[in-house]
């Protein structure tokens, strides 16, 4: 089987992760501000504010990538936590007890920031950092909106962004400004746009990306999206993508069937299933992992950032009912020329994972394109069944390529 | 037929008990979570029904929910369908866990119930928009009833409603104290019958069944004879929709002398004032309720309120009580142990799903337990 082409931005993106993560470690030396965050969460006001904000989830991916998640959920268990609970949460919190994980940890927050809109977890995860490092903790109320938008929740939300730049003031000891801060949102709504643009070259057939590639280079839209650091780097990693199509370049040698991917990665397998889709010559084109970071798109402007943050923050893809994420699915289906769906079933993100069936059906019967489970817990590779999962896969491939396209 | 016969078979058979209601002309609303306002419901002339997990296989859930789902949203929505709960004119869902979250939406998407409603509850009580929005979210919730029903809500009705729920919940509270003052005079299998009663009867008879049901148990008629000196416990969890939980327990010599569960105390604590706005009324009860872990006051105030209890009723240990896959519940467990820990308060976890674990088994988990005490 032909090896994938390397991506050239790959070494890019490592330099600039290395450079992150060393200047959040430092921050105590620089005297600078770090806030701990979660992904879903309203970052742009810290990065006006010049606030280092650092991702646990990030940081959970990358736990899992190294394949030490399973170490520290257990650890996390031996600490009383459910084996059940989210293994971000659970290897996180083990990697801040016994500064542990990759990097050795993270760097000390001097205040937390959790916003619901992409789960419940993060509110219990995030009250436990507030206990263990007796840090302020704000909590960002995202009313889920099952069918819609509603007014009160509105209104509930525009509040809140009042009370986050107070409580940033509070916690800086200096005013809020509120020029930076345009810019700053300019700048996230650029970088947003164009890692929409680089996940839109996979339209192309053959695609110049998988998903699998778009997990790594996710990093700087969740680590740094309002800086300009992500847009020079999407811009750049857009040419090369553009380069790619133009002269036919495919991230899958022979790309045959293109396929969607949904929930998040399997951090601990990503090579392992990409070789593997590859050498059914399959190609993971889309998913609704990626795409989550520049849904908000629709509802936020730049004229008007602060406020219309509020609803990007509040209609994020996890926080709409599951027939508005099956309606997202089927758009992208067939947007990307999807042959297949790939639901990871991931015991640690029930948010996502519960109503996958009912998200399956519709799309079976609606874009008429079949559907496969796999089961795992995302970072803790303890739980994943290697030979079932290959057995599936091989079986769900040989569906797809006995179907006429 | 005394009173408390009554409860415990409403208790064991709430769909023929809803049923009755039903025959009478009352719209049957169906909920899962103590954070649902019932006193709306109930002022709209409908009738609000706790629903619970199931004692049957699941079959028909599965279409829908994963294995790591808890069973009390497996078990409910197994029920619902598999057409164990066409009493029910309609649903709603407060918002709470994620799991209730995705439930909600599988609901309003495979069931057909009539009325259906989400309440999206804020997730944290401790601020002022937090509050706010809270009473807009419940005056909403208000007017979809109205809709549905085709009446108006007047504030006298919810008045009448608040007087009745605050005499249920000062009567409740009122057995409670009867129990842990003297545990002989009514079996923690009875009194659990009772409160879950509670969740299914008509209302506005309660306070009357209720009234009497004390003094009958003051006159001694449920008192138990194996009043052998027991430790006393405090259980703590979401549900518990056990009654053989209790009578292991007491068998094995320890003894329930009060809750942190939302199928016990944190259902029934605190009143409704009937002073001001009815909706700013019922959200204040709610933000100054012993609060359930998938909400938010305080990063401890759980665990504070929870050794405030075993002080007071004078308990010597607690024993968490979990639904496998819970998040909220599991996430607390590990300070809240802690937090005991450093008073010197024993604590066992106990982890069930629809069936609690085999009967030896819990009873050695139980005796080793109590024996430390
Ligand atoms: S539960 Fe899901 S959304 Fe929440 S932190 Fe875990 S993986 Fe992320
Ligand atoms: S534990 Fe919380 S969410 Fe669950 S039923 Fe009780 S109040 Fe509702
Ligand atoms: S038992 Fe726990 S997970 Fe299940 S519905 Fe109640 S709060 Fe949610």
């Amino acid at each position: 089987m032909a090896e994938s082409p390397k991506i050239k931005m790959d070494e890019k993106m490592k330099e600039i992760m290395t450079g992150y993560y060393i200047e959040a470690k430092t921050a105590s030396e620089t005297g600078k501000k770090v806030a701990w965050i979660t992904s879903g969460g309203p970052v742009e006001p810290l990065i006006a504010m010049d606030v280092i904000p650092v991702y646990p989830e990030n940081h959970g991916a990358m736990i899992g990538a190294s394949k030490m998640g399973g170490d520290l959920c257990e650890r996390a268990e031996a600490m009383g936590y459910s084996g059940d609970l989210c293994s971000y949460a659970r290897s996180d919190i083990a990697s801040a007890v016994i500064e542990g994980g990759p990097i050795g940890g993270l760097p000390k927050p001097d205040m937390l920031v959790a916003c619901n809109n992409i789960c419940g977890t993060v509110m219990k995860w995030y009250e436990v950092l507030a206990r263990f490092y007796n840090v302020p903790l704000f909590i960002f109320d995202t009313p889920m909106c099952h069918t819609e938008y509603r007014e009160e929740s509105k209104r509930y939300v525009k509040r809140q962004v009042l009370e986050y730049i107070a409580f940033l003031e509070t916690v800086c000891k200096k005013k809020f400004d509120y020029d930076v801060m345009a810019e700053v949102g300019r700048r996230s709504i650029q970088a947003q746009q164009l890692w929409q643009a680089v996940l839109d070259t996979a339209m192309a057939r053959p695609s110049p990306m998988t998903a699998f590639d778009g997990f790594y280079h996710l990093a700087l839209i969740v680590t740094l999206r309002g800086t300009q650091i992500a847009v020079e780097y999407y811009k750049d990693l857009l040419k090369e993508m553009e380069e790619r199509v133009s002269r036919g370049t495919g991230a899958v040698p022979n790309e045959k069937y293109r396929l969607m991917w949904d929930n998040l990665p399997i951090w601990y397998r990503l090579k392992w299933l990409s070789r593997k889709f590859a050498a059914h010559n399959a190609c993971l084109v889309a998913d609704t992992y990626n795409t989550a970071w520049c849904r908000s798109l629709r509802y936020i402007h730049s004229e008007d950032f602060l406020d219309s943050m509020a609803e990007g923050y509040t209609r994020m893809y996890l926080n709409i009912g599951i027939d508005q994420m099956a309606d997202t699915i089927i758009e992208m289906v067939q947007k990307y020329k999807a042959d297949g769906l790939v639901m990871h079933s991931n015991r640690s993100c029930k948010p996502y994972s519960f109503g996958q069936f009912d998200i399956a059906r519709m799309v079976r019967e609606r874009a008429g394109i079949p559907c496969l489970m796999i089961e795992s817990h995302m970072v803790d590779e303890r739980s994943f069944s290697e030979s079932q999962t290959e057995t599936r896969i091989d079986a769900f491939m040989e569906m797809i390529s006995s179907t006429p396209h | 037929m005394n009173e408390l016969s009554l409860f415990i078979q409403a208790a064991a058979h709430p769909d023929e008990c809803a049923a009755r209601i039903q025959n009478q002309g009352k719209k049957i609303i169906g909920y899962l979570c103590s954070y649902t306002p019932e006193e709306i419901i109930h002022a709209a002339g409908a009738h609000p029904v706790r629903l619970f997990g199931t004692g049957e296989t699941i079959l028909n859930a599965d279409r829908h929910l994963q294995s790591y789902c808890c069973s009390l949203a497996r078990g409910v929505l197994e029920n619902a369908v598999s057409g164990r709960l066409d009493f029910l004119d309609g649903a709603v869902f407060p918002h709470t866990c994620d799991t209730i979250q995705r439930l909600s939406d599988i609901w309003r998407l495979n069931t057909d119930f009539g009325f259906f409603a989400d309440v999206v509850l804020p997730v944290k009580f401790d601020t002022e928009s937090a509050r706010d929005y809270l009473r807009e979210v419940l005056e909403k919730f208000k007017e979809e009833l109205e809709r549905w029903l085709n009446i108006t809500i007047t504030d006298q009705s919810l008045g009448r409603s608040f007087e009745i729920y605050n005499t249920i919940r000062k009567k409740l509270t009122e057995l409670y104290e009867l129990k842990s003052e003297n545990p002989e005079l009514i079996s923690g299998r009875d009194l659990a019958a009772v409160v879950k009663g509670t969740m299914i009867m008509e209302r506005d008879s309660l306070p009357d069944h209720l009234g009497r049901l004390i003094a009958e148990i003051k006159s001694g008629l449920y008192t138990r004879s194996d009043t052998g000196k027991k430790k006393r416990l405090i259980l703590s969890g979401s549900i518990c929709d056990h009654p053989d939980f209790y009578e292991l327990l007491e068998k094995s010599g320890g003894i329930v002398v009060g809750d942190d569960l939302c199928t016990g105390e944190r259902f029934f604590e605190g009143e409704i004032e009937q002073t001001g706005s009815p909706m700013k009324a019922i959200s204040r009860r709610y933000a100054e309720r012993t609060i359930c872990p998938a909400k938010h006051v305080s990063e401890r105030a759980r665990g504070e309120a929870l050794i405030k209890k075993v002080k007071d009723r004078n308990a010597q240990g607690v024993i968490f009580l979990f639904v496998k896959f819970c998040d909220p519940h599991a996430f607390d467990y590990p300070y809240i142990k802690e937090m005991l820990e450093k008073e010197s308060i024993p604590g066992i976890m106990i982890e069930v799903e629809d069936q609690l674990p085999p009967e030896g088994q819990l009873k050695t988990r139980f005796e080793t337990f109590i024996h430390m005490l």
